[in-house]
This record gives structure tokens, C-alpha cells and sequence, in this order.
């Protein structure tokens, strides 16, 4: 499981993704053809925090068989409690000047800050914050639905009502996180302006590790007992309770890592893309998710970060070429992935590799006889 | 009769109903079991015995009646999980085994070790665990399949796994619900000889169609009829019951 090849491609990966992709943007000169261009730098951080938010779903979806389709709410979790952070850097610096309340507020005649709002003057506040919201939701949301026993397709749609009653919610003004528009104009993050293009190339290595680190920890996790428990509760739920396992407790535990991951991906892209708003609930979002995992592979962890990233990619060319189109290509994709490669682009990988290695064995022993 | 009396009480069903949408699955249902005793149930179809061990396990609560483990502690009010927990195993009717972990995996998830979802992120491999896992699968026979998905295994083969989770599990009572369905004659006969060995330190419950096998066992047979006990006792005394036989045995 962590053999000497293993961290070979992993650290090869990881190198790629965090240090080759920023040198082509720094030090090669913007007139050559193989440069990055600087605009392109927060799309590829945006599709490293989609990868990430794939991982999390892959943990439960293809070790435990819990498919969320409101994974989207807990990245859009994370990603507000960044945004509110970010909003709160703006100081008087907004259109209406007022040092006390963000622009929204002014807007909607409110005299004082919301409780909720105090602390996000903090980095360190608004960070505990992108892992205890969604932590805390998937607490009880999990603790519900798998103490009842709530499963399977029954399980997929009550997530998908979680996350279109959060994006009800988050649409009122009254909620107090801006409403229909959401939270954007940000001006910067720790002290750096987030339209520079070095604070761009930081946020875009935050990312990379973040993802890096999310992959080894969702790696541990599936690699140790436990994840031979879940693997066994997604194929025969019973017979795990009468082996003594508590399966509440067991996806509970991964629900929980899970949603946390997916909060830290919300927060690391919004400063990214520049913008919050409740669309990111949206139940079509979260069902993307899935696809981007299936694509590459469910229950292969390395599967979901390369369709997330293959699918986003595609997504962006598309869009740009012949943006009606996209909607088409994305459920082609999908009808695909499931009719002729229902393991995903990394298990066909796997699949021809293992066909091969016993075609090689196969032939080493007909030679010996 | 008062020597099992005088021996400790491992089971107690007293009274036991469950219905299903009016059908009465057990009906009154009383039973005891005493520690260290290999029971056979045998019955007709639908005559409650896969519902009796559902109430055992906790898979099924009664509507009304008593069920206690070794005296005092009252299963109805306890989860599969607690039940299993408290040293209560169970084998199914159909072999349910983990089909997409290895032969290895599956026994080592039956360890009795730490049920802890926390401990078991961080319990790696070890030489003690290994080597007891070794052992369950020389005993069942699987010893050169154990890095097999457990799905690529036979019928008989998964039956033999089954028995050796509940083995390695080391558990006070079994339930073995036909553990030898769908095996050969041979496979049955090895069955036997397991059981009667795994019968020497444990409590064994087993309901079986196979009268033949029944026989093998040669132990008391308890005869469940529309969901309560019809008849007890040797199999030649239940054989030769004229109730029995009119329910059972002479179709």
C-alpha cells in the first residue's frame, strides 16, 4: 500500500502539480508558446479544488457506497465561511465607504454586524470555521440518516433536499450572506491583494497541497482496517453489524472527514474565482460531482482527481468553443462512462495492467513447462 | 430432565410473538438453551425458524415476549451490533460473505479484536493477527485461496469461509442458519465434523433441513411448527412423534 513505487508517483505528481505549473508562469517569458499565461493560473487552482471536492466524494461513494448528491453544500459551506473572511477584509474600502458593514448590509439598511459575522475579521477564526461548519453539518445530518439507516438511492435524494434547501436559504436576503448576489469584490487575503498574479500563484500552491495532503489522508484511511469495514458495509451492510462493527459509527467517521475536505476545497476556490453565491448549492452541481468521479473511477482515489480535473478541463475548452453544446457532452460523457467503462478511466488502467501482468505470467509459465 | 435443568440457562425464549402484516411468524414461541449444548431446530418452511433467529440477533424485535442471554441481560432491547457484541454469532441461510475483500481480509475483519471505528483506522498488520488468521484458514481449508476475492470462491467454499469468520470470531453462541445448503455430500460430512469439534467449547444452535445431517449431529432436535414448538427431544423420539410426522417428516 505504501510501497517505495507508490511514493515515487506521488511525489512525481505532486512536484508536477505544485512546482513545474508555477515555474512555466514565472520563468518562462509570456511570449513563448509553452508559458502560462496568468489568467490561466486560478483556473487550474479552480480545478485542483474541484479534484479535491471529487476525492471527498470518492471516500464515501466508492469505499462505503454513501453517493451524496449534496457534497456541492458542504463546499459551498466552506467556501462562504472564506467568503465572509474575505468580505471582512474590504474594510471601508467598499462602494459604500462604511468601515462596520459589508456593502450588502449597507444596501439593506442594516445598522450592526449579525453575531454570526463576529470573529471573520480572524484568518484563524474564519479557517476553524471552513472545517467545523461542514464537520458539524455532516455530524448531524450523518447522525440522522445512518442511525435511522437511511440508504442507497433514498440516502442520494434526502442530501440532494439538504443542499436545494440551503440554496432556498442562502437565496433570502435576510439570511445576512448577501443574498441573491452572494459575496464577491474582494480586495485581499492575509494582506495580499488577491488580483496579483504572485498571490494567485500561492493560492494555486495551497491548493496543490491541500489536495496532496487530502489525497494521503483518504489514502490512509482506505488502506487501514477501517477501510476494509467500509468496504465490506458497502457490499453487505448486515452482516458488518453482526460481526460486531458499528456501521453508524464507521460512516459517520468518513462522512465527517469527507464534508471537511470538501469545505476546505469551497474555501481555497472562492478566493480563487472571486465570487460566493448560492448557486454553488445548487443540485446540479452536486450531481457533477459524481460524474467527475465516475469518469475517472470511483473508489480508486486517484480516479476522482483525474476526472475532475479531465471533465473541468473539457468543461472550459467546450464552453468557450461552443458553449451549447456543453450540457450534451457532459450527459454523453456520463451515459459513456457508465455503458462501456463503468470503472472509470483509472480502472481500465488498472484493469488492462492486471490483464497484461497475467497474459505475462501466463506465457513465463507456459515457457518453464 | 433435571440435569439440564441444573445446568446454566444460556438462552431463554419465553412467549415470543412476531407478526408480519397479521401472519404470525412465532407464535408463543418458548425455548431454552443451556450452555455448552449443540440444539438442532428442524421445521417446515415458514415455520419461524430464520424469524427465531432474527430475534436472537436483533434483526427483528418481538411484538411481544422475553429473550435473554445467559440469564439477565434482555436482547429486545439491544442492536445486531450490541447482540454481536455480547458474544452472539451468526451464519445465514444464503452465504454472506465480504465478496470484493480476499479470503485473508474477510477472516481478519471476524478477528475478535476492537470493534472501535477509531482503532481500527489505525490497526495495521501484525504478526499476532496474522498468524491466527493463518490458523482459521488451515482449519477450513482455504489456506491457498486466501488472497481470492472471497466472491471468486465456491458455494461449498463460501459456506467453509463463513463457518471460519464465526470460528475466528470466537463466539459463547452461534446461530448457524443450513450451513450445509447447496454443498456436496462430502463437504456435509466435513461440516459435521466441524461442528461436533466447534460444539466441544461453545453453544451451538442449527437449524437444517438435511435430516440425514441432522442425524450426523446426533444431538437434541427441536421441531418448530407455525411458529412454535411442536415436538423435542432425540431424533428418533421426534421421528417417531405422529405430529411430527403428519407436519413434517410424512409429506
Amino acid at each position: 500500500m505504501w510501497s517505495a513505487s507508490f511514493w515515487a508517483c506521488f511525489l512525481g505528481c505532486s512536484t508536477v502539480l505544485a512546482l513545474v505549473v508555477p515555474a512555466f508562469n514565472l520563468w518562462i517569458p509570456p511570449s513563448s508558446a509553452i508559458a502560462l499565461p496568468d489568467y490561466a493560473v486560478p483556473l487550474l487552482g479552480k480545478y485542483l479544488c474541484y479534484a479535491l471536492l471529487a476525492l471527498s466524494l470518492d471516500l464515501i461513494w466508492g469505499y462505503a457506497g454513501i453517493l451524496s448528491l449534496g457534497h456541492g453544500a458542504f463546499f459551498a459551506l466552506g467556501g462562504y465561511c472564506m467568503g465572509m473572511y474575505l468580505m471582512r477584509q474590504i474594510g471601508a474600502r467598499g462602494v459604500y465607504g462604511n468601515p462596520a458593514l459589508p456593502d450588502f448590509m449597507v444596501f439593506l439598511n442594516w445598522k450592526e454586524l449579525p453575531w454570526f459575522w463576529w470573529g471573520f475579521d480572524h484568518f484563524a477564526w474564519a479557517a476553524a470555521m471552513v472545517l467545523l461548519v461542514p464537520g458539524l453539518l455532516a455530524l448531524l445530518f450523518g447522525w440522522l440518516a445512518f442511525r435511522s439507516r437511511v440508504t442507497g438511492v433514498y440516502l442520494s435524494i434526502i442530501t440532494q433536499a439538504m443542499t436545494y434547501a440551503l440554496m432556498l436559504a442562502f437565496f433570502r436576503n435576510d439570511m445576512g450572506f448577501g443574498g441573491n448576489n452572494g459575496m464577491t469584490d474582494y480586495k485581499d487575503i492575509l494582506g495580499w491583494d488577491v488580483h496579483q498574479p504572485s498571490t494567485r500563484l500561492g493560492l494555486y500552491i495551497a491548493s496543490a497541497t491541500a489536495l496532496g495532503l487530502g489525497y494521503l489522508l483518504c489514502r490512509f484511511i482506505t488502506s487501514s482496517k477501517l477501510g476494509r469495514v467500509l468496504l465490506a458495509l458497502r457490499d453487505a451492510e448486515s452482516r458488518v453489524r453482526f460481526l460486531g462493527y458499528s456501521v453508524t459509527n464507521a460512516k459517520l467517521f468518513v462522512f465527517i472527514v469527507s464534508a471537511v475536505l470538501a469545505g476546505i476545497a469551497g474555501a481555497l476556490y472562492v478566493p480563487q474565482v472571486g465570487i460566493i453565491n448560492p448557486s454553488e448549492f445548487s443540485p446540479a452541481n452536486s450531481i457533477e460531482i459524481a460524474i467527475w468521479v465516475s469518469v475517472g473511477g470511483r473508489g480508486t482515489l486517484s480516479g476522482a482527481v483525474v476526472g475532475a480535473i479531465l471533465v473541468n478541463a473539457g468543461k472550459t475548452w467546450l464552453t468557450g468553443a461552443a458553449p451549447e453544446t456543453w450540457l450534451f457532452a457532459l450527459g454523453a460523457i456520463f451515459i459513456l462512462t457508465t455503458l462501456i467503462f463503468p470503472r472509470g478511466i483509472v480502472g481500465l488502467l488498472r484493469e488492462t495492467r492486471w490483464i497484461r501482468r497475467r497474459a505475462a505470467t501466463a506465457i513465463a509459465a507456459g515457457e518453464q513447462a | 430432565m433435571n440435569s439440564t435443568a441444573a445446568k446454566e440457562t444460556l438462552l431463554y425464549l419465553n412467549g415470543v410473538t412476531v407478526s408480519f402484516d397479521g401472519f404470525r411468524a412465532l407464535n408463543e414461541l418458548s425455548l431454552v438453551v443451556t450452555k455448552g449444548e449443540l440444539r438442532t431446530i428442524i421445521g417446515p418452511n415458514g415455520a419461524g425458524k430464520t424469524t427465531m433467529m432474527d430475534v436472537v440477533t436483533g434483526k427483528t424485535r418481538p411484538d411481544i415476549g422475553e429473550v435473554f442471554f445467559r440469564g439477565t441481560t434482555d436482547l429486545t432491547r439491544l442492536d445486531e451490533t450490541e447482540i454481536a457484541n455480547l458474544g452472539i454469532g451468526r451464519k445465514f441461510q444464503r452465504p454472506t460473505v465480504f465478496e470484493n475483500l480476499t479470503v485473508f481480509e474477510n477472516l481478519e475483519l471476524s478477528l475478535a479484536d476492537s470493534r472501535s471505528t477509531w482503532k481500527a483506522l489505525f490497526t495495521g498488520p501484525s504478526d499476532e493477527r496474522r498468524d491466527r488468521v493463518a490458523a482459521t484458514l488451515a482449519r477450513i481449508g482455504l489456506a491457498e485461496h486466501q488472497n481470492q476475492p472471497a466472491g471468486a470462491l465456491s458455494h461449498g467454499q463460501k459456506q467453509w469461509l463463513e463457518i471460519g469468520m464465526l470460528l475466528i470470531h470466537d463466539r459463547a453462541l452461534l446461530l448457524l442458519d443450513e450451513p450445509v445448503a447447496g454443498m456436496t455430500d462430502r463437504e456435509t460430512e466435513e461440516t459435521a465434523e466441524l461442528i461436533l469439534d466447534l460444539a466441544k467449547d461453545r453453544t451451538i444452535i442449527v437449524v437444517e433441513h438435511d435430516m440425514a445431517f441432522v442425524r450426523s449431529l446426533g444431538a437434541r432436535v427441536t421441531v418448530l411448527h407455525e411458529g412454535s414448538v411442536l415436538a423435542e427431544g432425540s431424533i428418533d423420539h421426534v421421528q417417531n412423534d405422529p405430529r411430527v410426522i403428519e407436519v413434517y417428516l410424512g409429506r
